[in-house]
């Protein structure tokens, strides 16, 4: 059941073999710069999004099986993803031409594979936690999706025209009977029964036996203990087959029969038909141990791998991950593929998963907060450091309740904005997650940027949008010195539309009010202008450096035929004037050119001018 | 402002109760509203969960999808568009692709194509493609981060791509000679052979598909970044800016400034995206970084006349359906893709129950705008109602853009994929 899943879609890699993923290639190629590679982690990152919402951890005491149905599926889903995975990068094998390009495709298809092949282990052993029973059922589903090498074979002799004839004929047969498929093994013995007349007795009694077999029930129709005693009456009978001698006359049919007794040299007499030493150890499971507990597996694996590699080899990566996987010993499985797999995401996703089905809590780290986080710590900032695929890792990173937002913090700031929209993006991110600080950074690189490309507006509103008072007084600064020196406004239309974010700095609510007095002043709407302008000195809203031109502005409307200044407001304007000047010391004065202190000798003399009309006209007007 | 009944009131009180509530509260917010000076703004309360997406193939790509817009149909074709362009963002290597949504030979239950869409050829594009428009059948203008304005063609014979037209740094900052001196360009419309271009830096340009110097360039027309042009007529164009601001640009006058300024009210939102509605000039659509809709009658006022509070984040796209103006799109980055519908407003009473799986909302349509028929102005709150449907149920990045013609719905994400629905109307 467990294989249904992937089962159920056409498989391609088929042809692929487990055991030579890990002899002829090293994990580490496994480049995390593929594209491909992430493509089907994009699909994954949904599915931990899925595992990961806090209910999930609330409410796995109450709804217990609920939750392993749905944790399992969540495991399944991640495989069936790893098997796409392994389809796309197969057909990109396929259509390479380039033979280093082939090999380098066809080099993941073997880790990918892998990787689905300890995922499943894992999967059985502890999220599903299968018990004595339906354990070996579900190995049996293992080792007959993963172990493919044969599947060539097979497909060679059922496709001939005579089966039976067919030199490999007994090898399929054996195939069958190693990997528990009783059925289909009964089929091509009645093939052979119907070819061979000689032989029909015997195909009839092994037939009989086969069919006879015992094997654990998936539901709670029959106890163990019941089940113990069905297999020692069949194994019984089988045994005094053997002894009398009925299958004597031929060898293949002696060796099946000893195969179905468990005889371990039997068995291993077909090591090349099982390739490898797991696959001689669920087999030897079926016809010796079918009620193994998990917890005895780790022996029988020991011994397994000892007698099938019969000291010429020693084991490669895959074996120890998959030895400690039937040790229970979860650590060293996720310890193992942390070192031979050189990409976090196999190691990231599978411990997030353990870690829901609550198997990770004994173990603490003596850094960070937990297993899970700092794998998905790792496997995030990894995505980070990639060019386009920041923005999956921020998801990973929302999951990490300790130190994920403080990771985030760390890496958006290091972005890099190459176009506004990229940085609103960035920015969205902060705004959603109140980082408030790292808003402020963004927009000030951007608001520094604008100004180096000397777009004044630009960067201006950047600054509004950081609420940086700061960097708007000076962008402001830059505005008026703009001014002095043209003599007229650049970026207008920014300027006459600030809004309440003219509040933001003083130097910026100086500039929209000083436009708005030029504005006043070409609407020829004199004394608004003249009000405003004495406003911005009086109030102090106005620099000091600012207001010997804004008193130069004053010039032109004291210099207007209608007086426009009051007594009073002409007063104040000379008191500003003298304010100015008295501010001043001797030293500087003296170093005043001579068009400052003209300056200061006409407004003098147009102030008094103006004082002169308006006290006359005041008089008058008061008079009449 | 008294709440007016429901129609269908008879009809199916039960489910109305309810709805004639909120419509009253709504007129109720309305004039309190409208009492304190402001403009409408209208909320949109409950969106479309999510529509049966049956119809929908997706196809992964590897890389973050900026644009995707449909080949145009030659002028007497009756069959739906089945060739695309897509481009990318964000990569190293970004890509112009052509995808065909065609038959080539799988066909489905119905009789029709049900299979994903197939990568017909692509290009290297260098930067990222911030915009992308068709000029004809063979030729796809598109705008680079980098501020190279390219057109490339579509060789439909040997499908390849190849470039056919370029101009270097069409949008430039202080220094266009400079390595790094180009100034993103963020938007580029086109009638045939007249292109038109604004940036990063303020700048329209006006340039001929077959002249290597721009016709026209007008330096500093915004202050701020342009975010997006559309035409308005064949000599007006419209752009929208990140201060808010709508402008109207005149290009048979030589002087470098808009012929008129509208804008958002006080808040200064900027605006990412504009369309014109395809019949009636008038109506223009823009998307804001709030997410917020905004319709404007450009014949009066400086203000928009409707607002609508839509998506959560900022709005990339909005579009007109080209042929079925009643019906408007939009695509944001908090990954959700509405469709907005006024056509149930005139033509009939639609019944409130019965909508099976497609959960939707009324609401009533109030505007300022007065004796005008069409849907997206009227104001006439017993006849206007919008439903709105989510098309993209539990999407979680950006839908970047999307591209509407006849029954066809085509749309690209940061998730890296592009989207197809053939049957929108089903």
């Amino acid at each position: 059941m467990a294989s249904s899943l992937c089962r159920a879609s056409p498989s391609p890699v088929d042809s692929v073999c487990i055991t030579s993923a890990f002899s002829h290639t090293d994990f580490h190629q496994f480049c995390p710069s593929t594209g491909r590679i992430y493509q089907c982690k994009n699909t994954c990152k949904a599915l931990v999004d899925n595992s990961c919402r806090p209910k999930t951890r609330t409410a796995l005491p109450k709804h217990g099986l609920f939750m392993l149905g749905r944790l399992v599926q969540v495991s399944k889903n991640y495989r069936s993803v790893i098997r796409a995975c392994m389809e796309d990068m197969h057909q990109a094998a396929v259509s390479a031409r380039d033979p280093a390009l082939h090999s380098q495709y066809s080099t993941q298809v073997s880790i990918l594979s892998a990787m689905e092949l300890i995922w499943n282990l894992c999967e059985i052993l502890f999220v599903e936690a299968a018990v004595a029973g339906p354990l070996l059922l579900r190995l049996l589903d293992w080792v007959r999706l993963h172990v493919c090498d044969v599947d060539n074979m097979v497909r060679e002799v059922l496709s001939s025209e005579n089966p039976s004839k067919h030199e490999l004929f007994w090898n399929v047969v054996d195939v069958f009977v190693l990997q528990g498929r009783m059925d289909e093994a009964r089929h091509l013995l009645s093939k052979e029964a119907s070819a061979n007349p000689t032989s029909v007795n015997m195909c009839r009694i092994l037939d009989d036996l086969m069919k006879k077999m015992p094997v654990p029930s998936l539901g709670n129709t029959q106890t163990l203990t019941e089940m113990e005693l069905k297999w020692q009456h069949w194994h019984e009978e089988c045994q005094r087959y053997l002894q009398d001698g009925t299958f004597a006359s031929n060898s293949h049919m002696e060796s099946i029969c000893k195969i179905l007794l468990g005889d371990e040299n039997a068995i291993l007499e077909k090591k090349e038909l099982m390739t490898t030493w797991y696959h001689f150890l669920v087999t030897r499971l079926l016809y010796s141990h079918p009620t193994v507990k998990p917890m005895e597996l780790r022996f029988y694996a020991q011994s397994s791998m000892d007698l099938f590699l019969g000291g010429e080899s020693s084991p490669e990566p895959l074996d120890t991950i998959l030895m400690a996987a039937f040790e229970f010993e979860m650590h060293q499985v996720i310890k193992e593929c942390s070192i031979a797999l050189s990409n976090w995401w196999f190691v990231a996703h599978l411990t997030d998963l353990l870690d829901h089905c609550k198997l990770l809590q004994s173990h603490n780290l003596y850094f960070g907060s937990n297993m899970r986080e700092f794998l998905l710590l790792e496997y995030a900032s990894g995505l980070f450091s990639h060019y386009s695929l920041w923005q999956l890792g921020v998801d990973y990173f929302d999951h990490c309740p300790e130190y994920g937002r403080v990771y985030l913090e760390l890496h958006i700031e290091r972005i890099p904005l190459n176009t506004e929209q990229k940085a609103l993006k960035v920015l969205r991110i902060c705004e959603q997650r109140q980082m408030h600080e790292q808003v402020r950074s963004i927009c000030k690189i951007m608001a520094m940027k604008a100004l180096r490309n000397n777009r004044l507006g630009s960067a201006l509103s950047w600054s509004i949008r950081a609420k940086d008072a700061a960097f708007a007084t000076l962008i402001s600064d830059r505005f008026l010195k703009d001014y002095c020196e043209k003599g007229c406004f650049s970026d207008l239309d920014l300027i006459d539309n600030l809004g309440p974010s003219m509040l933001l700095s003083d130097r910026l609510t100086f500039l929209g009010k000083y436009r708005e007095f030029h504005r006043l002043y070409g609407e020829k709407r004199f004394s608004e202008a003249a009000k405003l302008l004495l406003m911005l000195m009086t109030a102090h809203i106005a620099p000091c450096s600012f207001w010997m031109t804004l008193l130069t502005d004053a010039l032109p409307l004291l210099e207007q035929k209608e007086v426009i200044f009051s007594a009073e407001q002409t007063y104040e304007l000379m008191r500003c004037l003298e304010d100015l000047t008295a501010g001043k010391s001797d030293k500087q004065k003296f170093q005043d050119d001579d068009v400052e202190t003209m300056k200061v000798e006409m407004l003098r003399l147009a102030l008094a001018r103006n004082l002169a009309r308006v006290i006359v006209k005041e008089g008058t007007l008061e008079g009449s | 402002m008294a709440s007016p009944a429901p129609p269908g009131h008879a009809h199916c009180p039960a489910s109305l109760s309810l709805l004639a509530r909120r419509r009253r509260a709504a007129a109720a917010n309305q004039q309190r509203r409208r009492q304190a000076g402001g403009r409408s703004r209208r909320e949109v309360v409950v969106v479309a969960a999510a529509r049966a997406m049956e119809d929908v193939c997706a196809k992964f790509v590897s890389q973050k999808v900026s644009k995707a817009r449909w080949r145009p149909l030659p002028a007497a074709a009756l069959q739906p568009p089945d060739i695309f362009a897509t481009g990318s963002w964000d990569n190293e290597d970004n890509r112009i692709s052509i995808w065909s949504v065609g038959d080539l030979g799988s066909v489905g239950l119905n009789g029709e194509y049900q299979g994903e869409p197939q990568l017909l050829c692509d290009i290297r594009h260098s930067g990222d493609v911030m915009d992308m428009q068709f000029l004809d059948q063979e030729r796809v203008v598109v705008a680079s981060s980098t501020g190279n304005v390219t057109i490339f063609r579509h060789h439909q014979n040997n499908q390849t791509l190849s470039t056919n037209q370029r101009w270097e740094k069409a949008h430039y900052h202080v220094d266009r000679s400079a390595s790094c001196g180009g100034a993103a360009c963020t938007g580029v419309i086109c009638n045939n052979p007249e292109v038109v271009t604004v940036g990063e830096d303020g700048r329209i340009n006006l340039l001929r598909a077959d002249q290597k110097d721009a016709v026209r360039t007008i330096d500093n027309a915004d202050s701020s970044t342009l975010h997006a042009v559309t035409f308005l007529r064949t000599t007006e164009i419209l752009t929208v800016n990140s201060i808010g601001q709508l402008k109207i640009w005149d290009l048979r006058q030589q002087r470098n400034e808009p012929s008129q300024i509208f804008s958002l009210t006080g808040d200064r939102v900027p605006l990412h995206c504009v369309d014109r509605h395809p019949n009636q000039q008038h109506i223009v659509a823009t998307g804001g970084q709030d997410g917020m809709l905004s319709i404007w009658d450009i014949r009066q006022g400086t203000m928009p006349v409707s607002l609508l509070n839509a998506h959560e984040a900022e709005m990339w796209e909005v579009h007109f359906h080209p042929s079925n103006p009643d019906h408007l799109f939009t695509c944001s980055e908090d990954g959700s893709l509405w469709h907005w519908d006024t056509s149930t407003s005139v033509a009939e009473k639609p019944s409130f129950l019965h909508q099976g799986g497609r959960s939707t909302t009324y609401f009533s349509h109030n505007t300022i705008n007065q004796s005008l028929v069409s849907a997206w102005l009227s104001n006439d709150p017993t006849k206007d109602r919008m439903e709105i449907t989510n098309l993209i149920p539990n999407q979680t990045l950006s839908v970047n853009s999307l591209d509407i013609l006849g029954p066809c719905l085509v749309y690209g994400t940061d998730a890296e994929a592009i989207y197809v629905n053939r049957h929108l109307f089903a």
